[in-house]
């Protein structure tokens, strides 16, 4: 489902030529998460979590390794199958990543418009999933007129609405209460308990030890443990 | 900002487009009937046309009509009264150029078919009527030729240079509103939208901008090339009804090529900007 070779990764920074000065931000990973599976990202800050979910979202090319995903190596797809590749691939970002002119509905609708689907399934799946976070009365506001509560819920909502085969969230709980969290958690282990292969970055090891599951520790850019 | 100057800068470039377009054509036009007229005009002048021909018998006039009546490539001979050569020479010698008392030549007007220049013609007019002249128009057809298709090179030059500055000026639009928007296309790329999708929305919103700008650009050319074509009125042959001129129809067949070649430049531009964009976003 999601296997790592040796991969590298060094940031391109605009105006470079080359990435020869660039630091390693991941070093030599490797390891597999088998379909269905779910793994917590664990580490400190810095340490190259958001880098790997990056790397996992094709959002960057290693420098080094090979990654495949979905059965598909990431390295040898066009631009268009890496396209075709992210549709079935759900994002939780940390800063939610909400289209700040669109209406809650129509950021969870993204996605299935963006893949073409029918607009009556549209409308019964975004509304479904709305109700399924409890936001089914939010539906026309912006999200700069909901709490940061709302806001991630409506990003998570976003990130499953295309049933994704992987599902990966950054930080998910970080603006989220005590309560929220762990309904978040019951909503993340539903998907996982369905067969979406899941894997989560966080920094609150209290949620870990309450949902206990395989970790990939980082630290500097190096996995130190799997398992 | 960028992109709302779009819309007058392509507009000033498609005026001058229409210019360079009118020019082109009104040159090729003014130079094709030139070339006709002067490259098939034969002028043929007989000094002393009353003193007798080298071959004696009639005088030179008669032995030179009699050649040019039977030469190939030669026809409408006819001799201009005194009264056309006087008008001629009106511009140099005065009113009343007839009482200067200055030896005339006799002048023949002719149509020469030949293409070259008459070299075997003025040899037999030479022999029959030593000091004749026979002048054809080809060696100044040839240079307005040259000339025309130096205006043409010119224009096509401009067309060049305006289509280059247009592209630059959608490029560095549709660089600006990437840089505007590079979070929202960030997330929508990052959702599975396709380079085509993100590139076709800029591709409309540059395309209908860039012919917007063109339209008007185009028609603010009409009333200066309206304007010029009063002015070359007199040199086309064609006199302006009441003193409106007509614009030709292959002009008008051209301009509307300006909106759309803006339309083809506009959404090519910014597909390839767009599509090169994000290929080194990720």
């Amino acid at each position: 489902m999601v296997r790592f070779e040796n991969v590298w990764l060094k940031y391109r920074h605009e105006g470079e030529a080359s990435l020869a000065s660039s630091p390693d931000v991941i070093r030599d990973m490797s390891f597999d998460i088998p379909e269905g599976g779910f793994r917590w990202l664990t580490g400190p800050s810095g340490a190259g979590k958001t880098s790997l979910l990056k790397l996992m979202y094709l959002a960057e090319h290693p420098s080094r390794g090979r990654i495949e995903l979905l059965g598909t190596n990431a390295a040898r797809v066009s631009r268009r199958e890496a396209a075709m590749l992210r549709r079935r691939i759900g994002v939780i970002y940390q800063d939610f990543r909400l289209l700040p002119h669109l209406s809650a509905y129509d950021n969870v609708a993204l996605p299935m418009r963006l893949a073409r689907k029918a607009e009556g399934q549209v409308r019964a799946d975004v509304t479904e999933l709305l109700r399924w976070v409890g936001l089914s009365g939010k539906l026309d506001r912006r999200p700069y007129e909901l709490s940061g509560g709302e806001q991630q819920r409506i990003a998570i909502a976003r990130a499953v609405v295309g049933r994704p085969k992987l599902l990966l969230a950054d930080e998910p709980t970080g603006n989220l209460d005590e309560e929220q969290a762990e309904r978040l958690m019951l909503l993340i282990t539903g998907l996982n308990g369905m067969g979406t292969t899941v894997v989560v970055a966080t920094h609150n090891l209290a949620l870990v030890d309450r949902h206990p599951a395989p970790r990939l520790n980082l630290f500097a850019g190096r996995l130190v443990n799997d398992g | 900002m960028a992109e709302r100057l779009t819309p007058m800068l392509v507009g000033a470039m498609s005026f001058l487009a229409a210019l360079a377009i009118a020019g082109a054509l009104a040159a090729s036009s003014l130079a094709g009937r030139w070339a006709q007229d002067s490259g098939t005009a034969l002028t043929v002048q007989i000094p002393q046309p009353d003193n007798p021909a080298a071959a004696g018998g009639a005088n030179r006039l008669q032995a030179v009509l009699a050649i040019l009546q039977v030469a190939p490539d030669v026809s409408a001979v006819r001799k201009l009264s005194g009264d056309e050569i006087n008008a001629l020479l009106k511009p140099w010698l005065g009113a009343d150029a007839g009482q200067l008392a200055l030896p005339v030549p006799a002048v023949i007007s002719a149509v020469w078919s030949g293409g070259g220049e008459p070299d075997s013609l003025r040899g037999a007019l030479d022999a029959a009527a030593p000091g004749t002249l026979a002048e054809t128009g080809v060696r100044w057809a040839a240079r307005v030729a040259a000339l025309t298709g130096s205006l043409q090179a010119s224009a096509l030059a401009v067309l060049v240079i305006v289509a280059f500055v247009a592209s630059a000026v959608i490029s560095v639009a549709t660089h600006a509103g990437l840089a505007q928007r590079r979070e929202t296309i960030a997330i929508v790329h990052g959702l599975g939208a396709l380079d085509s999708d993100i590139a076709g929305r800029f591709a409309v919103r540059a395309t209908v901008l860039a012919t917007a700008g063109a339209i008007i650009g185009t028609a603010c050319a009409l009333p200066v090339l309206f304007w010029l074509a009063t002015l070359a009125a007199p040199f086309s042959g064609v006199l302006p009804d009441e003193g409106t001129a007509q614009l030709p129809f292959a002009l008008w067949v051209a301009l509307p090529a300006v909106p759309v070649a803006a339309a083809v430049i506009g959404w090519m531009t910014t597909q390839v900007t767009v599509r090169g964009w994000l290929r080194r976003m990720v």
